[in-house]
């Protein structure tokens, strides 16, 4: 409210856990812009009317994306959040910082801002929340000078991100961190300027394990795995077992693809069938771990549901090796892009696109042979149009249909 | 081969497009694209030149990037979001 009281926020205040409403209260003290955010949601909560406009002609000079444009409609209440945009910040890949970057991000937030951000939103980049119009351009040669980009928002490449891979973790089946970073350099434009139907996400996972939630959250899912057979140190399977682990039941039982068999002395492992879904190693960690062919799954097609229902990626390309320069990735890209932005409606997630055409002719256009790991959904029927199950004749009714 | 098309050319094309367009019809930077080789021919006109033609409108500040749940270029105008 105007005058300052918000009796609705404070009860989101009370009790030992962590409140948002607590953290803006504590960068009111410090500014006014935090301060009439406050009033402005109390406003709300009471009208139950959300007061934010957005979209607009904010940015930087060049750049398309990275500044998400908020004003609220009723500015002669709160002055202070008449305009009230939102930063992307670029963060380092994998997430790793100084402290010192840390309070270099902060202070010149404070400087310019409301002192408020949102580590890692979701889309990963650093969100820095409320600034003004005239502020921009400061911010962002402040930025600069120490190294920091602004990330991507709207219709293009949004900020690739990447789970902590091989830098933290024994299970990468490939350097998630090397392919952001250069993914990141190696499209400056589309990350900049945007020229796509809508966005596209990049996110590198080392292993099926997901930490990043690719598979969910990425126009492109570039998950880790491997295509030779796990490693298993038989000797260490059974410390397991002595130990109590019930290996048929914990380990076997759970095996999605129902490949794996324990006499009580060996494991034994179908990887012909197995799907590599981690489990068996998650479980196991001392005794199982990934294949020494190692290279990436790409996925293609998730996305939140903004414009259609929510999607999961599926799988585009079932292995491919992950190596400097990433030549086969980017053809790829350039190809699934070049095919979207001339053929793609505006708001059309690639995912969405694929749905309209079809995955078959989407495979075409893009020069992929069909797989049969191309399917919908696990164990569901694929979606490929196999012609060699058809007669002759088909061919020909086919073509009368047209 | 008909003579050699420049950047600033395409630029211009775009920039009278985007105006004529104003208040009617917002422009993504793929719609200037397709207008741009229908207009020059694909032989004159391609991919590239229409990217070049768009850093030049941007980086002159003769247009801008606007958001409106897409990406768009415009002609600067006046914030409509900021007042009313
Ligand atoms: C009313 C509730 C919500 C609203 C208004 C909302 C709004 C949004 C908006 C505006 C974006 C950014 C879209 C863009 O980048 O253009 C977004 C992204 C996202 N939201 Fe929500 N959201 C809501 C609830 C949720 C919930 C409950 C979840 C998860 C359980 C969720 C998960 C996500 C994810 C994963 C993204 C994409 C992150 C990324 O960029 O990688 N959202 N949401
Ligand atoms: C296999 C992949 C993942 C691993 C290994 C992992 C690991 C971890 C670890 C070690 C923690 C700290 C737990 C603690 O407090 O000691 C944590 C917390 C958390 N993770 Fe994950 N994570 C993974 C995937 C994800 C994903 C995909 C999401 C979200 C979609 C997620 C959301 C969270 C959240 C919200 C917390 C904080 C929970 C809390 O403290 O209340 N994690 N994760
Ligand atoms: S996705 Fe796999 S490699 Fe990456 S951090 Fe998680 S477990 Fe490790
Ligand atoms: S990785 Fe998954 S599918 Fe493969 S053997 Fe282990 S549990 Fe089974």
């Amino acid at each position: 409210m105007a005058n300052g009281q918000t009796p609705k926020l404070d009860k989101l205040d009370k009790g030992p856990w962590p409140s948002f409403v607590r953290e803006i209260k504590r960068a009111a003290e410090k500014s006014p812009m935090s301060k009439d955010l406050l009033g402005l949601l109390e406003l709300s909560y009471t009208e139950k009317i959300g007061h934010w406009k957005h979209g607009g002609i904010v940015g930087v000079l060049g750049y398309g994306g990275g500044v998400i444009g908020r004003y609220t409609d009723v500015p002669d209440k709160f002055p202070n959040v008449e305009h009230f945009h939102t930063m992307r910040i670029n963060m380092p890949t994998g997430w790793f910082y100084t402290s010192k970057a840390l309070r270099t991000i902060c202070d010149i937030w404070e400087k310019h801002g409301s002192g408020l951000t949102n580590m890692h939103g979701s889309t990963g980049d650093i969100v820095l929340l409320g600034t003004r119009t005239e502020e921009l351009e400061p911010i962002f040669s402040e930025l600069t000078k120490e190294g920091f980009d602004l990330g991507g928002s709207g219709s293009d490449v949004r900020t690739p991100s990447a789970c902590v891979g091989p830098a933290r973790c024994e299970w990468a089946c490939y350097d998630t961190l090397a392919l952001c970073y250069d993914l990141t350099m190696t499209y400056q434009d589309e990350l900049h300027r945007p020229a796509f139907p809508y966005k596209f996400k990049f996110k590198c996972a080392g292993c099926p394990n997901d930490c990043v939630a690719s598979v969910a959250r990425a126009d492109m899912s570039i998950i880790g795995t491997w295509r030779d057979d796990i490693q298993v140190d038989q000797s260490a399977v059974k410390e397991y077992s002595d130990k109590g682990l019930n290996i048929q039941k914990d380990v076997c039982g759970n095996c999605p693809a129902k490949c794996m068999d324990w006499d009580g002395q060996k494991l034994d492992i179908d990887n012909r069938s197995c799907t590599r879904c981690m489990h068996c190693i998650n479980a196991m960690p001392k005794a199982l771990r990934p294949g020494k062919d190692r290279g990436a799954c790409i996925m293609l097609g998730s996305k939140a549901p903004i414009v259609e229902g929510a999607q999961l990626s599926s799988v585009l390309i079932p292995f491919m090796k992950m190596e400097p320069p990433y030549q086969e990735l980017k053809d790829l890209c350039e190809k699934i892009w070049d095919l979207w932005c001339e053929e793609g409606k505006s708001r059309e997630r690639v995912g969405e696109f694929i749905k309209r055409v079809g995955m078959g002719n989407f495979l075409e256009a893009i020069d992929i042979e069909p797989s049969p790991y191309q399917v919908a959904y696990p164990r569901d029927n694929p979606y490929i149009f196999y012609e060699e199950y058809f007669e002759e004749g088909d061919d020909e009714e086919e073509a009368g249909e047209e | 081969m008909a003579d050699e098309l420049t950047v600033e050319q395409v630029a211009d094309a775009m920039y009278n497009m985007i105006k004529s367009a104003m208040g009617e019809k917002k422009l993504k930077p793929m719609d200037l694209q397709k207008a741009m080789i229908e207009h020059f021919g694909a032989d004159r006109c391609d991919k590239k030149l229409c990217k070049e033609a768009i850093k030049s409108l941007i980086d002159s500040s003769r247009c801008v990037y606007t958001y409106f749940g897409g990406s768009f270029i415009e002609i600067p105008h006046e914030e409509g979001a900021a007042k009313g």
